[in-house]
């Protein structure tokens, strides 16, 4: 087997500054190294991933047949290392006040990235499996290490032995399509499965429905969400953010891996789990959202009614359909990191998470209200922001593969979310502040990271054609 | 009009828009720019939409002044001119941007005095003006569709925030009921671009393909769309939001939402189900002329009920759209025109009303009725103001409201003569409430709780002045908006005799 260690180059940079961090931290009072250092190698390390995936684009090798590099793994590896970078960026100030251990953090926020990749660009179950692994684990420590607040041990140990139940779910499914596929690779199960399945019909519908179920899990869709709302709430605010970002896209890209690739041929037995699948996320997510008075539960659900969204795209799954997905999760994760960097820049300030607590900050701190206000506002698809082209998009070429019901609980549900996102808008405009009304500032970090997210949904929302246009020619791959 | 007058057009909603980033960078102490800049632009929007509307040649193309500028094609299910930036405009169009110029220059003016975040209400208020005056002009859905939702989204803070009665309550009824009907236009469009299989948005190529879609998805589709820009147009029974969306809006805002906004509704149940679903907008006709004599019947009696000025000029609105729409399923030229010179006419009667209330009820803090007599005293230019824009609402020959009432009516009967009888019923009914208004606050004894009313200010004289000039002109000399208005009703829907 040849192996060309060279394609791995922005995942080995990666590792490296994990144990960068690790060993920084590790000898911190030796060297003297601040936690700010830290941050900044570890954004340091994803901006040099970064940089170095922009090398990959229009490649089209595979690394020994397990992991493939060609333009779908360019679009998550910049997508990931993307938001790695404003994720720390965003929250340095938080980690530093409200994280037991720095260096472990930053470094776990790398390896998880890493873990995210490969399961996008797996070509095999079992490596496949193992990104999945690297990834939780990572999350499952990130999430239990806030400071002195008992909620975050609870989430994570709630998110561990789900997540266990989950991975082994997805590990029994797994093991059913290779025994009766013969291989763990994509490519030869599905030249098997495309031979027609008569003999062992009900093994591989039993492993499809684990595999969804595992999967499901992962994305936090319905009936497989409930672990979600208890994790974000516990986890500290920047865990939360990139919970709800690198572990929704890269389970979105590996879906899309598996259902357009080895899966395919079985699509008339999982396009109907998908679609129960689909409809329950988005009504339940957004029903249960109606009833939140916590930012972060609040958000919990909203994403999980985002993932229903995007399930559909699998249930009219095509090239077009595809791509319509991608930029979606695109303008999607650009949204949710806006609210997020803005939620953390509030929490540093006032310490509050509750809804009511946003009362007056048009007043206190006008900026930030505007970017939240931004920010939901796309969310629930309005239009010259994100989420309204990149909703219009998704559910137009869901309706055109012939989905027009689907495509319609989708808008109403997304019209059901406008209303709860207006009622956080209420709160900032409409009453005036209690307790301190004066003025503040945010840090220079905190502008700036807003300020770069929100130009990039009101420019998302009008011109996306660039995204699209990447979006597109990652899923040409798989479509070939 | 030449095609370059194209940028013009492209103009009409930048302008507004570079108008609310221009103001996102005056700081809100700077009142004066403020005004200069908000004064300057609605000034200039004002001279574009009538010479727009001068310019548009009647007896040439349908489409005029069409420009397309490429934006995003050939990537996913788009091909080529997949999403453009596509402006042109016909004769229904061109009266629709003269009545938002006339409107929006108005508003600008009678907000000056707002003192509360002057400068955010500006940028609401300016991208909301944007909204309207892009989807009027657009010839691509899916920034059609764009631009109509843009200018709904300001709402909801512009009356939550700056708003009176129940403003709360009123903001968030509104916002949801109209959001909640584009869900209707969101899949109707989902619809019509499947249907057709096209992979662009631009209107022309789907004027054309339209109608051969199946009979049977006509069907299915219009009434989605009906409803929901209906809803936006204040149609029975989606109506509830518009009176306490306008009891609680303040001034500016209600000028601009009865005024143009609500004609945005009664403009999209044209383009995209009159022009786009032929078939559809055929079978449905019966069931908008029933609709719009409900509406105009129950708008009238509601107003007769009501003790809030604000509110009988809310139900008066529905019942006066109720004519929109019962001309709209006329299906001849005579009756459609009329409902296109319905929007206008009730565009600037409504929005001098609001106007005139909005200028009183900053001074009382009051809009009850039976509170106030004898006001022709002690507000006089008021007073003639407020008579001018009642006479055009009950349909006094040469004004605007006669002209466009005219039209319906005579379509209406032609069509089913029981419902143009009704129709004459309904505005005996608006002549009632009116006068009997106009009789309570004008004259009778003077109510000296209100002795140190002051006259309304000269900006908004000046504001009633512009609107009423309109109602007068459109009044006395109809010619340049039936020219327009029915040669392009004649030329753009399929089957209309």
């Amino acid at each position: 087997m040849d192996l060309d260690y060279s394609l791995l180059i922005p995942e080995i940079i990666l590792g490296l500054t994990a144990v960068g961090v690790t060993l920084a931290d590790a000898f911190r009072r030796e060297l003297k190294v601040t936690p700010t250092a830290l941050a900044g190698l570890a954004v340091l390390g994803a901006l040099g991933a970064l940089i170095a995936s922009l090398f990959y684009i229009d490649e089209s090798k595979n690394f020994g047949g397990l992991i493939a590099i060609d333009n779908f793994t360019a679009f998550f590896r910049i997508l990931l290392t993307g938001v790695l970078i404003v994720v720390i960026i965003g929250s340095y100030e938080f980690v530093e006040r409200h994280i037991r251990n720095v260096g472990e953090f930053y470094s776990l926020l790398l390896l998880s990235t890493v873990g995210g990749i490969f399961m996008t660009s797996a070509q095999e179950l079992l490596t496949a499996y193992l990104s999945i692994e690297l990834l939780s684990f990572s999350l499952y420590v990130a999430v239990s290490l806030a400071k002195s607040d008992i909620r975050s041990g609870e989430a994570g140990l709630k998110y561990v032995l789900l997540g266990g139940v989950a991975s082994a779910m997805l590990l029994y499914g797994l093991s059913l399509i290779y025994g009766t596929a013969g291989s763990t690779t994509y490519s030869e199960i599905a030249s098997s499965f495309s031979g027609g399945i008569e003999d062992f019909e009900l093994a591989v519908l039993i492993g499809l429905a684990l595999i969804v179920g595992g999967l499901g899990f992962k994305a936090s869709a319905v009936p497989f969400h409930m672990w979600t709302p208890d994790a974000y709430e516990g986890a500290p605010l920047p865990v939360t953010a990139y919970l709800s970002a690198t572990s929704k896209a890269a389970t979105f890209g590996l879906l899309l891996r598996v259902f357009s690739g080895p899966l395919l041929p079985l699509i008339d037995d999982w396009r109907w789990m998908l679609a129960t699948m689909s409809v329950a996320t988005m009504v339940v997510g957004n029903l249960v959202a109606l009833q939140q008075t916590n930012i972060k539960r609040l958000l919990a659900y909203s994403s999980i009614g985002q993932v229903g969204f995007m399930l559909m795209a699998f249930v009219a799954l095509s090239s077009d359909a595809s791509s319509a997905l991608l930029l979606h999760l695109a303008g999607y994760l650009i949204t949710n990191l806006a609210v997020f960097s803005a939620i953390i820049a509030f929490h540093n300030r006032t310490g509050h998470e509750e809804i009511a607590q946003f009362r007056g900050l048009a007043e206190t701190q006008p900026y930030l209200a505007l970017v939240i206000t931004v920010g939901l506002f796309s969310l629930s698809g309005m239009p010259l922001l994100a989420g309204f082209a990149t909703k219009f998009i998704l559910f137009q070429s869901v309706a055109s593969e012939g989905y027009l019901w689907l495509a319609a609980v989708a808008v109403i549900m997304s019209t059901v979310s406008l209303y709860y996102y207006l009622q956080v808008i209420r709160q900032m405009y409409l009453y005036e502040p209690t307790g301190d009304a004066s003025r503040w500032r945010l840090s220079p970090a905190g502008y700036g990271v807003t300020g770069i997210l929100s130009a990039a949904i009101v420019v998302v929302g009008v011109y996306f054609g660039p995204v699209f246009e990447a979006a597109d020619r990652a899923t040409r791959v798989l479509f070939s | 009009m030449s095609d370059s007058d194209g940028y013009l057009l492209l103009a009409l909603f930048l302008v507004p828009l570079g108008t609310a980033a221009l103001l996102m960078l005056i700081p809100s102490r700077e009142r004066s720019a403020i005004v200069g800049l908000t004064g300057l632009s609605s000034f200039a929007l004002f001279v574009a939409s009538v010479y727009l509307f001068v310019r548009f040649d009647f007896e040439g193309a349908q489409f005029q002044g069409v420009q397309a500028w490429d934006w995003i094609e050939n990537v996913g299910f788009l091909g080529e001119h997949g999403i453009q930036i596509k402006v042109g405009m016909d004769g229904m169009a061109a009266s629709m941007v003269l009545l938002t110029g006339i409107i929006g220059m108005a508003g600008t003016w009678v907000s000056w005095k707002i003192q509360h975040r002057l400068k955010d209400f500006f940028i609401l208020f300016y991208v909301l003006l944007a909204g309207v005056f892009g989807t009027f002009i657009m010839l691509d859905l899916f920034f059609w569709f764009l631009l109509y939702e843009t200018a709904v989204l300001p709402m909801y803070l512009l009356i939550a925030v700056w708003g009176s009665t129940r403003k709360e309550y009123g903001a968030m009824k509104l916002m949801m009921m109209l959001v909640g009907a584009s869900i209707m236009i969101f899949t109707a469009i989902f619809g019509i671009i499947s249907a057709t299989g096209t992979d662009t948005f631009d209107l022309q190529v789907l004027f054309n393909a339209g109608p051969g879609i199946p009979r049977d998805t006509q069907l299915l589709l219009f009434p989605l769309i009906a409803f929901g820009c209906g809803t936006l147009g204040g149609m029975f029974p989606f109506h509830s939001w518009s009176p306490d969306g306008h009891a609680a809006a303040p001034t500016a805002v209600s000028m601009v939402h009865a005024g143009v906004l609500m004609k945005l509704g009664a403009f999209g149940i044209i383009r995209l189900g009159f022009q786009l679903l032929p078939e559809g907008a055929e079978f449905w006709a019966p069931g908008l002329i029933v609709i719009g004599i409900t509406a105009a019947l129950y708008g009238a009696i509601s107003a007769m009920r009501q003790t809030d000025l604000k509110l009988m000029s809310g139900y008066s609105s529905v019942s006066h759209m109720g004519y929109v729409f019962m001309g709209l399923g006329t299906l001849n030229v005579i009756g459609m025109s009329g409902a296109v010179l319905q929007m206008f006419a009730h565009g600037v009667m409504t929005a001098l009303f609001f106007l005139l209330i909005g200028g009183m009820y900053d001074q009382a803090h009051n809009r009850d009725i039976p509170n106030f007599s004898g006001m022709a005293r002690q507000m006089p230019i008021w007073t003639v103001f407020f008579v001018i824009g009642g006479m055009a609402s009950l349909g006094l020959p040469g004004m605007s409201g006669f002209v466009a009432e005219v039209h319906i009516f005579i379509g209406a009967f032609r069509a089913y003569p029981v419902v143009g009888a009704l129709a004459v019923l309904t505005a005996a009914i608006t002549a009632t409430y009116l006068l009997r208004m106009f009789a309570q606050v004008f004259f009778g004894e003077m109510n000296t709780r209100w002795s140190d009313l002051k006259e309304i200010t000269y900006a908004e004289r000046a504001g009633a002045t512009v609107l009423a000039a309109s109602i007068l002109w459109l009044g006395i000399w109809p010619a340049p908006w039936v020219d327009r208005i029915s040669t392009t009703i004649a030329n753009s829907i399929p089957g209309v005799s």
